[in-house]
């Protein structure tokens, strides 16, 4: 069946075949039998851009690989189980995924092809540190069990979706005592204070994560609200999370603009006690949007760009130079993160390394938006930086050496598991991989 | 392929010395396009040099200056040989672009030749070959052009139509008729590609001032090669529509809408 098909930012739809394995044996057959314009797996289409687009090709719906069980704390999945699944299933007997996105609504497939951060980057590292073993089907319809050591797990964690299609997964769970979270809420009055209170504080907390006003100028410029949290010691271990609206099918363009977002920020930004203590669910600590399903469509038909870099700390000065330049231009940014991420996870094309990321969305149709970001890539490039890929949907690919130092290395490991190129994207495509 | 915010990364322009085809080229290069295919007539290396650099051709400076102005930019350039009149090689055109760039984003249709009336009334061998270059050379150009952005579910071709062609005049009948052909062909072919993910989009300038129509005096409503250009960009990152038209300048849309319900008594006295 031809379906054309988006990331999440409702960007660039490409046509492709869709097919849906139930298990391991149709997973293989269909990668043994790749078109000539290749094969990708996809999940539930999280990434921003065109990581699980494959245009005139193949891609395999991987949400019907949905077998998982648990055991002493470790968890083994199909590629296609949503991380939503497992948490609703785990919390209320005391467990918890090792690391979280901003949604629950990943495969574990997805969060380790894209090697997914959480809040708890700066002490757990990424999803893929957590993992014990793949299983991985690999070009020709080849299935190979991979344990850390193997350069092609290392390929694998943060590999897009180019080195095969993970079919299985074993990762270690942390214990949690409750469904609560204990949270420290702190307003701060710009972006040094921000700064200054991540640094020296976040070692305090297991989860921690700032936003920040990009459109609010002068001094106030890159003021936040920092929340800082674990799990509480003790409270209900009930989690039943529940959809609070729907986004309507089809918003216009522009609902999201300059002045709707800068009210949003400042009342955002108001809402929140100056210091305060408090507890909340794991749902509105972890994944506040996921309470609006199909939020991205608030952006209208045209879409939206989600553009994260990380910096290596000691290049700060590029982070205000980012921020100082977003804020002059007045670019309309909902919602902007703020994280200090620690050390990587070892996979060869994994995003996270130690420094500060920053992550924005913006509606597709500014002005000037990619010369902006394109200036934005050199600069973080330049600082020993990187852009996100699994949220990239517009980066050229004359940026990706600088940016992924291993992306030889990994290229001649994908070369070796798939000599003819067979797993290939969109973004594969794009960016030359 | 388009990216998220309308940029594209290759460029196929057949008709490499075409001077709004290399205007298209040099804004989307500004853009962020990394790979250009120039097919050129005698490329270099592959044939004589300037073979058709007569009167009323289109072509002139040499590909490779252009080439390494483009190169200049920061782009990546291919120059392969193209013979319009000779369709058996089309093939080994996309083919070549191909293996050179990969995917092609934008195929540009941008050759063609004007002539004139008086001249062509003279010889109609030549109209034919005239007719022959701006219309059935098309033809196998975009047949080709679909087949390969059909298969690869993306891509558009640009094609260069004319207002010549939306009501033929009788000062300029032959250029006029080849271009309504071509005008009926790449509407036909953007309804054949509906859904497939690959668009065409038809670009119509008026009378456009340049070495094409050096020596004649302008029409009303006329462009340079740089307005449409620009014009054709726009429409390149904004279209999603399968099939896609640009009149340039936008008034001669309008115009022309009114133009067409002329009686042909008062049309056959337009005095050109």
């Amino acid at each position: 069946m031809t379906t054309f098909l988006t990331g999440w930012g409702r960007t660039a739809p490409t046509p492709a075949t869709l097919a849906r394995p139930r298990d391991l044996g149709e997973l293989s057959e269909l990668v043994a039998a790749a078109p000539v314009r290749g094969v990708v797996p996809r999940g539930l289409g999280r990434a921003y851009g065109d990581a699980a687009q494959n245009s005139g090709g193949l891609v395999l719906d991987c949400t019907g690989l949905d077998k998982w069980t648990f055991d002493d704390g470790r968890v083994t999945a199909s590629g296609g189980v949503s991380l939503h699944e497992l948490m609703t299933a785990l919390v209320p007997r005391g467990w918890f995924v090792p690391v979280s996105p901003g949604t629950r609504h990943v495969t574990v497939g997805g969060a380790i092809a894209a090697d997914v951060h959480g809040k708890n980057h700066h002490r757990d590292s990424s999803f893929g540190a957590h993992v014990r073993s793949l299983t991985l089907v690999t070009a020709g319809g080849t299935v190979r069990t991979l344990s850390p050591a193997d350069p092609l797990f290392q390929a694998t964690v943060g590999g897009m979706g180019l080195t095969g299609v993970i079919a299985e997964a074993t990762f270690d769970c942390v214990p949690v005592e409750s469904s609560r979270m204990l949270v420290d809420i702190e307003r701060t009055a710009d972006l040094d204070e921000t700064m200054a209170a991540m640094a020296s504080g976040d070692d305090r907390y297991r989860y921690t994560v700032a936003w920040i006003d990009l459109l609010a100028r002068g001094r106030r410029l890159g003021r936040g609200v920092l929340t800082r949290g674990d799990h509480a010691r003790r409270g209900t271990s009930d989690f039943a999370p529940r959809t609070l609206v729907r986004a309507p099918a089809r918003a216009p363009g522009g609902l999201l603009n300059g002045l709707s977002v800068r009210a949003f920020n400042e009342a955002w930004y108001r809402k929140a006690p100056r210091r305060a203590t408090v507890v909340q669910g794991i749902a509105p600590f972890f994944h506040p949007l996921d309470a609006v399903e199909g939020w991205n469509r608030m952006y209208g038909p045209r879409g939206f760009v989600q553009y994260q870099f990380v910096v290596p700390f000691g290049a700060e000065e590029t982070l205000r130079r980012i921020v100082g330049t977003l804020s002059a231009r007045g670019t309309v940014s909902f919602v902007p993160v703020l994280k200090r991420f620690g050390p990587g996870s070892g996979g060869l094309l994994s995003f996270p390394l130690p420094g500060w990321t920053l992550a924005l969305d913006v509606p597709a149709g500014q002005r000037g938006l990619g010369e902006l970001l394109r200036g934005f890539d050199e600069l973080v490039a330049r600082a020993g930086g990187r852009v996100y890929l699994a949220k990239d949907s517009r980066m050229r690919s004359d940026m990706m050496a600088e940016m992924y130092p291993s992306l030889q290395r990994w290229r001649r490991i994908r070369d070796e598991a798939d000599p003819a190129g067979l797993f290939r994207s969109d973004l594969a495509r794009r960016l030359g991989l | 392929m388009k990216n998220s915010l309308g940029a594209v990364d290759t460029v196929l322009l057949l008709g490499g010395r075409s001077e709004i085809g290399l205007e298209i080229v040099r804004l989307l290069v500004r853009l962020g396009a990394s790979r250009v295919v120039l097919a050129v007539r005698d490329a270099p290396g592959l044939g004589g040099p300037g073979a058709g650099s007569g009167p009323g051709s289109e072509a002139g400076s040499g590909s490779e200056a252009e080439a390494g102005r483009l190169s200049g930019l920061g782009a990546e350039v291919h120059v392969v040989p193209f013979d319009a009149l000779d369709p058996g090689s089309h093939q080994e055109v996309f083919d070549a672009a191909v293996r050179l760039v990969g995917d092609l984003d934008v195929v540009i249709s941008g050759f063609g030749v004007l002539g004139s009336q008086a001249a062509y009334d003279a010889d109609p061998a030549a109209a034919m070959t005239a007719v022959a270059v701006n219309y059935g050379a098309h033809v196998s150009v975009g047949l080709h052009a679909a087949r390969v952005l059909r298969a690869q579910g993306h891509g558009t071709l640009v094609v260069l139509s004319s207002v010549a062609g939306a009501r033929v005049r009788r000062a300029n009948f032959v250029y006029g008729s080849a271009k309504a052909g071509l005008d009926g062909f790449a509407q036909g072919l953007g309804d054949a590609l509906h859904g497939s993910g690959a668009r065409v989009l038809i670009v119509r300038p008026g009378f456009v001032i340049g070495r094409m129509t050096e020596g004649l005096t302008p029409a009303p409503l006329s462009s340079t090669p740089r307005q449409v250009a620009v014009a054709t960009v726009r429409a390149l990152r904004d279209g999603t529509r399968t099939s896609a038209e640009v009149w340039v300048p936008r008034a001669l849309g309008p115009a022309f809408g009114v133009l067409r319900l002329l009686p042909r008594a008062l049309w056959r006295r337009m005095p050109r």
